[in-house]
This record gives C-alpha cells, sequence and structure tokens, in this order.
C-alpha cells in the first residue's frame, strides 16, 4: 500500500501569539514550531498500516519553508520512508493549498492519503476534504479510528451526539482528530535510520490566496473577574450574578 | 443581483438549531445588502414539510432536493448536489453551519467551485457592499478579518455564536432536479448515537465541564446534576486529562484537540485553564470557574469565580438553581 501523510509545521500551542503594532501581521519571533498535533495522529495512523500491511511504504508530504525539513526528519525518525517538501508559502486560503498538495499527490497515485482534521495555526479544517475533491477520491473526516481490508478502508467518524461507522473504498482520503492514534516518541535506532531515508525538496508555485486579511485583534478583554465569597453565601451570590448580572440563568 | 445561499441541516426531517442561526445571520446580511436569502434543503422524499420553519427565519426561496439516496449523509453525495444547486443560480456567498456535517461539506463544495473558503466564522459585516468575516485563528489567541476576491464565498458559521430570530421570508418553494452520480464505493452507518437526552457539547447553550480536580469518575453524578438542573440545553465538557486517563468520552473534550464551543454558559470545575483547554472555550459569553487554588490560570479568562472544593460547592450550586427554577 502506498500512503501518504500531509503535515504542517505550525506554532507550537503554547506560543505567545503577538500581533505587529499598525499592521494586519502577527508577529512569530522566538516562537517554537511543532508538527501540528493532529497531523501527528495521522501519522501515527500511517506509521501503524506499514506494521499490520506488508509492503506498505509511508510517505509524508508538506508544503512550507527550508524549517520544515526538521519535521519531515522527525516524521523518518518516527517510521516514515520518505519525505518531500514542497517549497513554497503558504497562506489562510485552504483551496491554494490543497491544489499544491494534489498535485504532487497525483503524480503518486497512493492508495490513502491521510492528513489532521484541522491545522493548529488557521484551524481552517478544509484541505482534507478539498484534497480529495480536486483528485475524485473517497473521502471521510474527524476520524478516530479506522482498519484497512483489501481495498476498503472502514473508518469510526466522530459526529455530534455519536460516531459514524463509514466504509470507502480506495483511493481515499481520511482527516484524523484524536482517538486511537496516540503518537508515539522516536527511538535513537530511528533518529539514525533517518538521517539516510530519502528528502526531496522541490520548489513549487503556490496560487494566490483568495482570502485576504485585513485586519487583526486580540479577542474583547472580559471585564476582570469578580470572585465571591467562599461558603454557601459565596454560592447564592454566584446564582444571582448569573442571574441578574450575566442573564443566563 | 447575487443572492446569499444557506445550507439546511437536518436529521430525521429536525432542521438543526444551528441551522436557524446561520439562516438568522442570512437574512440580517441579506436585508442590508438589499438581495435574497436563499434555503437549500437536501433529503429523503417528503423532506419539503420541514420547509415551514424556515420560512420562519427568513428564507425567501426554498430549494429542495429530494432523493432517497439524500437520506444519510454522504460528503460526496451532497457536495455534488449543492455544486449544481449553486451553479444553477448567482450566489455572493454560501452559508454552512461549522458542524461535523459543514465543515466536511463546505471545503467539498469550495473545491467544486473553485473558490474561496473561511472556517468557523463568528462574524460577518457588510463593508462597502463586500463581506466582511471574523474568524478565530491560533486556537483563538487572535482573530482575523479577511474578505474574499472570489465568489460565491463559503463560508461555515459558528454555533451558538449568532442569536436565532424569527424573521418571516416569502419562502417559496422550488424543487430541484438530483442527479447522483457517484455513491459507489461508499457507504455509511451511525453506529452510536447517543441521543437528544444527551446534547452533543458543542451544541449545547450551557456546558458544565469538568477536570482532573473533579478527582474520581464517581464524581462526575455531581456534575451531571448540575446539568440536569440548568435544563435540557445543557451538556457535559471535559478536559483533555481525564479524557486521556479514559474517565470521559472523547466526545466531551473541550479544546485545542477537543471541540470548541461557544455556549452562553461554562463551568469550569476543577480545571486548572491551561492554554489548549482555553482554546476551545473562550469564546464562551459567560465563563465561571470553580477551583480550590486561587491562583489557577483559568481564574484569569473567568467571569465568575469561586475558590473551594467542588465536592463540596457543587451539590449546593445545584440546589440553589433547582429551586430558583422550582419557583418559576
Ligand atoms: C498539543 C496539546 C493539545 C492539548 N489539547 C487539549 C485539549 O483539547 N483540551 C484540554 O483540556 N487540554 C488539552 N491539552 C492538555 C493541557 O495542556 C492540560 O494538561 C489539561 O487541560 C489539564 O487538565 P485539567 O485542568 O483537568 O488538569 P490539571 O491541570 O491537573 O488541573 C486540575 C485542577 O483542579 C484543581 N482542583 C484539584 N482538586 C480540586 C477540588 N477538590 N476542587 C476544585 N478544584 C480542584 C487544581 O487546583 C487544578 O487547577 C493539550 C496539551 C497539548 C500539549
Ligand atoms: N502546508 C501544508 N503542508 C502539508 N499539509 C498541510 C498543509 N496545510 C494543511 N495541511 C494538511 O491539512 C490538514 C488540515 O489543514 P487546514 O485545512 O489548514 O486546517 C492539516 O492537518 C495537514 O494535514
Amino acid at each position: 500500500m502506498e500512503i501518504i501523510v500531509c503535515i504542517k509545521r505550525v506554532p507550537d500551542t503554547e506560543a505567545r501569539i503577538r500581533i505587529l503594532e499598525g499592521s494586519p501581521e502577527i508577529s512569530l519571533e522566538g516562537v517554537k514550531y511543532v508538527t501540528s498535533p493532529y497531523d501527528e495522529f495521522a501519522l501515527e495512523a500511517g506509521i501503524r498500516l506499514k506494521e499490520v500491511h506488508e509492503s506498505t511504504t509511508v510517505t509524508v508530504l508538506t508544503l512550507g519553508d527550508d524549517e520544515a525539513q526538521e519535521n519531515l526528519r522527525n516524521a523518518l525518525a518516527l517510521g516514515a520512508d520518505q519525505a518531500s517538501l514542497l517549497r513554497g508559502s503558504t497562506t489562510m486560503d485552504g483551496l491554494a493549498t490543497a491544489k499544491v498538495l494534489a498535485n504532487e499527490i497525483d503524480e503518486k497515485k497512493p492508495d490513502m492519503v491521510l492528513l489532521g482534521v484541522k491545522a493548529g495555526d488557521d484551524d481552517q479544517q478544509q484541505v482534507g476534504p478539498m484534497v480529495a475533491a480536486l483528485l475524485g477520491y473517497k473521502c471521510a473526516t474527524n476520524v478516530t479510528n479506522f482498519k484497512v481490508q483489501g481495498s476498503i478502508v472502514t473508518c469510526q467518524r466522530q459526529i455530534e451526539n455519536g460516531t459514524e461507522v463509514i466504509e470507502l473504498a480506495q483511493p481515499a482520503v481520511i482527516t484524523v482528530t484524536k482517538g486511537e492514534f496516540e503518537p508515539r516518541y522516536p527511538s535513537l535506532k530511528g533518529i539514525m535510520a533517518a538521517k539516510k531515508k530519502p528528502l526531496i525538496i522541490k520548489d513549487v508555485e503556490v496560487p494566490e490566496s483568495r482570502l485576504v486579511l485585513t485586519g487583526l485583534e486580540y479577542p474583547p478583554e472580559r471585564d476582570g473577574i469578580h470572585m465571591v465569597g467562599e461558603g454557601l453565601d459565596g454560592i447564592t451570590e454566584l446564582v444571582q450574578l448569573l442571574r441578574e448580572e450575566a442573564k443566563v440563568l | 443581483m447575487s443572492n446569499l445561499l444557506v445550507f439546511v441541516e437536518q436529521r430525521e426531517g429536525c432542521v438543526s438549531a444551528v441551522t436557524k442561526e446561520v439562516l438568522s445571520a442570512g437574512a440580517a446580511l441579506a436585508k442590508e445588502l438589499g438581495v435574497e436569502i436563499h434555503a437549500l434543503v437536501l433529503g429523503d422524499k417528503g423532506i419539503g414539510s420541514s420547509s415551514i420553519e424556515l420560512t420562519d427565519y427568513g428564507a425567501d426561496q426554498i430549494f429542495l432536493a429530494e432523493h432517497p439516496e439524500l437520506n444519510v449523509y454522504l460528503g460526496e453525495n451532497f457536495a455534488s448536489v449543492i455544486v449544481s444547486a449553486i451553479e444553477a443560480g448567482n450566489y455572493r456567498a454560501v452559508m454552512f453551519p461549522a458542524t461535523a456535517m459543514g465543515k466536511d461539506l463546505a471545503p467539498r463544495v469550495t473545491a467544486g467551485l473553485d473558490t474561496v473558503m473561511a472556517t468557523d466564522v463568528t462574524q460577518v459585516e457588510v463593508i462597502e457592499g463586500g463581506l466582511e468575516i471574523t474568524r478565530p485563528i491560533f486556537g483563538g489567541k487572535v482573530l482575523a478579518k479577511m474578505k474574499f476576491t472570489a465568489f460565491p464565498a463559503v463560508i461555515s458559521v459558528r454555533p451558538n455564536v449568532f442569536p436565532p430570530e424569527k424573521n418571516s421570508g416569502a419562502g417559496h418553494i422550488n424543487k430541484i432536479e438530483v442527479s447522483l452520480p457517484f455513491t459507489e464505493g461508499l457507504s455509511v452507518e451511525i453506529i452510536e448515537n447517543l441521543g437528544r437526552q444527551n446534547l452533543d457539547v458543542s451544541e449545547a447553550k450551557s456546558v458544565v465541564s469538568g477536570g482532573r480536580g473533579m478527582k474520581d469518575p464517581d464524581n462526575w453524578k455531581l456534575l451531571e446534576e448540575l446539568r440536569d438542573a440548568l435544563g435540557p440545553e445543557a451538556a457535559l465538557g471535559a478536559s483533555r486529562a481525564v479524557v486521556d486517563t479514559g474517565w470521559r468520552p472523547h466526545g466531551e473534550q473541550v479544546g485545542q484537540t477537543g471541540k470548541t464551543i461557544a455556549p452562553k454558559l461554562y463551568f469550569a470545575v476543577g480545571i486548572s485553564g491551561a492554554v489548549q483547554h482555553l482554546a476551545g472555550m473562550r469564546t464562551a459569553q459567560t465563563i465561571v470557574a470553580i477551583n480550590k487554588d486561587a491562583d489557577a490560570p483559568i481564574f484569569g479568562v473567568a467571569d465568575y469565580g469561586i475558590v473551594g472544593d467542588a465536592m463540596e460547592i457543587l451539590p449546593r450550586l445545584t440546589e440553589i438553581i433547582s429551586e430558583l427554577n422550582a419557583g418559576e
């Protein structure tokens, strides 16, 4: 089986995000970068397929800058076989990203494409189903677990109020959410092996973003906290405030 | 003149609550722009009966795509029907609810139309005759304002942000022809449906969330009792710490790797308030923190706070709220 896992390099969830004064731009100076958390689940899912299905190859794919090589190497250390960096700029326009990825995926004609359900920076939740639509592959999103039998993929997909089981024929695109695929840590052996695995770099043309940023602001400050007293009086006061001031009871 | 279109999410003939919010937001925009608001309903034959409600929330035209194969949601089928419907009209924007279904569907439609999309929108404004949206990025640490340079713009609207408002529309019904190309190799079955008595945390108006400070899964009955006292539109939530230990199902997790929610009222009980948790709930209208540590970071984002042992506070809080509701 040929598997492609799409990963994105994003600021760490703990990172402090500052708006550059007077411009709709974000300062990411000094920010630590990681592989987007959901993409780690997708990668784990891919590596586990290798462990159960003979002659399976996992290719990690990213659109990003040179720095993203670090994330690709890390994926190789975890067990991916090869990596491709599509060197180009990322924007919030999910379809622009999806077109670039789909182009590359189409050359490789994999059986499965695994992605995170959303990237940890823009939270757009678009790229997976867009790649599927562009390539005409079947697609399941928000998947917590899946199994492959022959060319049929059986997925558990999380919806409001429950779980759907959905069966799709390969080639299939799956976006992975938190569930069964708790990521592993790289082993020393894995890190050594990764140095010898192929990492290809290609420059790509990314279509211009059709989503234009016009402004950035911090979420409105809350009025500050109202601490109520301890004990029964405090609880009574709290209920009264929720009712009369906040008007939510 | 280009109109606005709203995709109507329905299950078993019931229009979802968030669809009413999206329609209300759309109707207000359409009024400002001087255009019509259209609603698109997909479902099995006879689905038309739910359209009366749509008129109540401002729909001027209702488009019905009826086909037995549309009885269950399948992204491939739904997207193909919607893309054709949009191409047959002339729309400046198409709005979806940002639910599991909407988030699966809207990007496929966007790709099908070769246009642009914004997810989880919390505000839409008309600026110089064009639409400008606001959406949270970086887990809600920053709000980004954006405009579109391709049309129709596809927008998914975050639940619980826009109030549903009654707004009567003409509600002309139009049936549209459905031809389905590609269900082959896809089937879907819902294996677990908790039903309406357990409202999903993302759809609830009030959420009672518990963290590691709840100490033991048995103590969840205290949170359940508070939820019940808050009424049928309340649900339970959880921090990742308690989901990871298996105390609660992942479906309840709120945060960066859980659900992003915007209820009217959020109780964080025994939750420290890590940034990844805040990413999921900071847009709640009113936040109440209950924690025994007065320095817990959750107090930094809460509107109301009470320092103390949750196991002592919860039963009393539930009692007072129940009495209040009983007295009405
Ligand atoms: C990539 C990534 C993604 C993550 N995603 C999420 C996510 O989606 N959601 C999420 O929640 N977390 C997420 N986390 C984890 C997050 O960083 C925290 O570890 C987690 O939120 C802590 O959960 P908690 O507040 O329940 O536990 P703790 O941090 O252990 O806090 C327990 C709190 O309970 C209080 N307490 C103790 N006893 C009592 C008592 N008797 N009465 C009242 N209060 C009491 C304590 O004072 C403390 O504040 C993520 C982390 C990473 C790295
Ligand atoms: N620049 C990128 N390179 C590789 N994969 C990406 C990129 N952007 C997004 N993805 C993939 O698409 C998923 C969803 O991203 P998004 O639609 O931006 O929230 C991510 O979790 C990744 O798996």
